[in-house]
């Protein structure tokens, strides 16, 4: 039991993608210019990754290892051909808004990642435990770099308004320029408690 | 021929595929340490980015619209692209033993680039007919070398410097590409 939690907890903090592991940036700069797409590209990574880090760990016995990689990749391909036709007949703004960013799921390095490092080899339970932890952290960092971009950029918060009437906005923020600016203060963020921590530990 | 020379300055400047789109940003930041990788990793990338939006494009046109099978393609296209990358390391590796020695390791890198896959949906995306998709995926290609080249030459630098512990590695280059970013922001309105 104790294993399933930490296998849970460490996509929390410990290796939260993508500060820890820097795998699957794309995404993670081009949607977090709201967060309501923020919000909505991470349930559909978190699926994702759910369904094939599931599938992957129940076949691992049966996968021959010289062709893993594709048969991945066909397994992912499929949840995310799934997640796009949900998208477009239930939640079609958010289908507009994601656009290109939904196919491109397939090829987040985070889940192909996943499955060849973790649910491969682990009992389906861990695996599970694994990419919900893993895809519930990466979408708490899509939503907090988002709230930061939003926020900053538009005095919004998932579209209600934060700021003062009178604030017009750094629109810096919500352009592609703000994205990797913002990012990087946040890698940086991350570094500095962690070495903070670190010395800490050492001196006791 | 004006469209087409329109089409490569909007691709390359004005919406440069990794500055302003945000794809194919792993080996942006990964191989982009120093100057001689990043030539490795633009030539293989240029090399499969048309290869691969061209097959795809004749997949999905030829093989699946007539069959009705268009919910299929990211499953076809993704298996195009991880395909075609073996066939050209094999292909090269027995033809061209000095390209294949030089492209080696970025050639595997390249099937899980989000901008081989991302082209090569953009140009179903837009509708772009034969010639448009070969002229879109090579000005792409020419925009990402530009911008993992640039990017190189600045982290080279990075060396002689004093960067603090916090900022060395990722955050330095991000916030690097941030500054670059804004600098192609300026050449919006140019192009299409």
């Amino acid at each position: 039991m104790s294993r399933i939690v930490d296998e849970f907890t460490k996509g929390l903090w410990k290796e939260i993608p993508p500060f820890r592991f820097v795998l699957g940036l794309c995404p993670v700069l081009a949607v977090t210019s709201s967060v309501s797409s923020a919000l909505g590209l991470g349930c559909g990574v978190i699926f994702v990754l759910m369904v094939s880090n599931t599938l992957v760990s129940t076949f691992r016995h049966h996968i021959p290892s010289k062709i893993r990689v594709p048969v991945f990749i066909v397994i992912i391909a499929s949840a995310v051909t799934i997640v796009e036709l949900m998208m477009e007949a239930y939640f079609y703004s958010l289908y507009e808004v994601l656009g290109i960013w939904i196919p491109l799921i397939v090829v987040n390095c985070l889940i192909l990642g996943r499955a060849e490092a973790f649910a491969r080899k682990e009992a389906v339970h861990l695996a599970v435990a694994d990419g919900l932890g893993m895809g519930i952290g990466f979408t708490t960092s899509l939503v907090v770099l988002a709230s930061i971009r939003e926020v900053i950029g538009a005095g919004t918060w998932f579209g209600l308004q934060v700021m003062p009437k009178a604030y017009l906005g750094f629109e810096l923020f919500q352009r592609p320029p703000g994205a990797f600016i913002c990012l990087g203060l946040m890698l940086a963020v991350i570094n500095f408690i962690s070495l903070k921590t670190e010395k800490k530990g050492a001196a006791c | 021929m004006a469209d087409y020379l329109l089409m490569m300055v909007t691709a390359i400047f004005a919406n440069n595929i990794l500055l302003i789109r945000f794809l194919g940003l792993c080996p942006f930041v990964g191989v982009s340490t120093s100057l001689e990788s990043a030539l490795g990793m633009s030539a293989a990338a240029l090399f499969v980015n048309v290869l691969a939006s061209t097959i795809s494009w004749n997949v999905y046109n030829f093989l699946l619209v007539p069959l009705e099978l268009e919910y299929l393609r990211t499953v076809a296209f993704i298996l195009v692209i991880a395909s075609l990358v073996q066939l050209v390391e094999i292909i090269l590796q027995k033809v061209a033993p000095a390209l294949y020695r030089a492209l080696g390791i970025y050639l595997p890198l390249i099937t899980t680039n989000c901008m081989i896959f991302g082209v090569a949906v953009l140009n179903i995306q837009e509708k772009h007919s034969f010639m448009e998709t070969i002229v879109y995926a090579f000005a792409t290609a020419i925009g990402f070398s530009l911008a993992l080249i640039i990017l190189a030459a600045i982290r080279e630098r990075f060396a002689l410097g004093k960067v603090p512990a916090m900022m060395s590695g990722f955050p330095a280059a991000l916030i690097t590409a941030g500054l670059m970013a804004l600098c192609f922001t300026g050449f919006m309105g140019l192009g299409q």
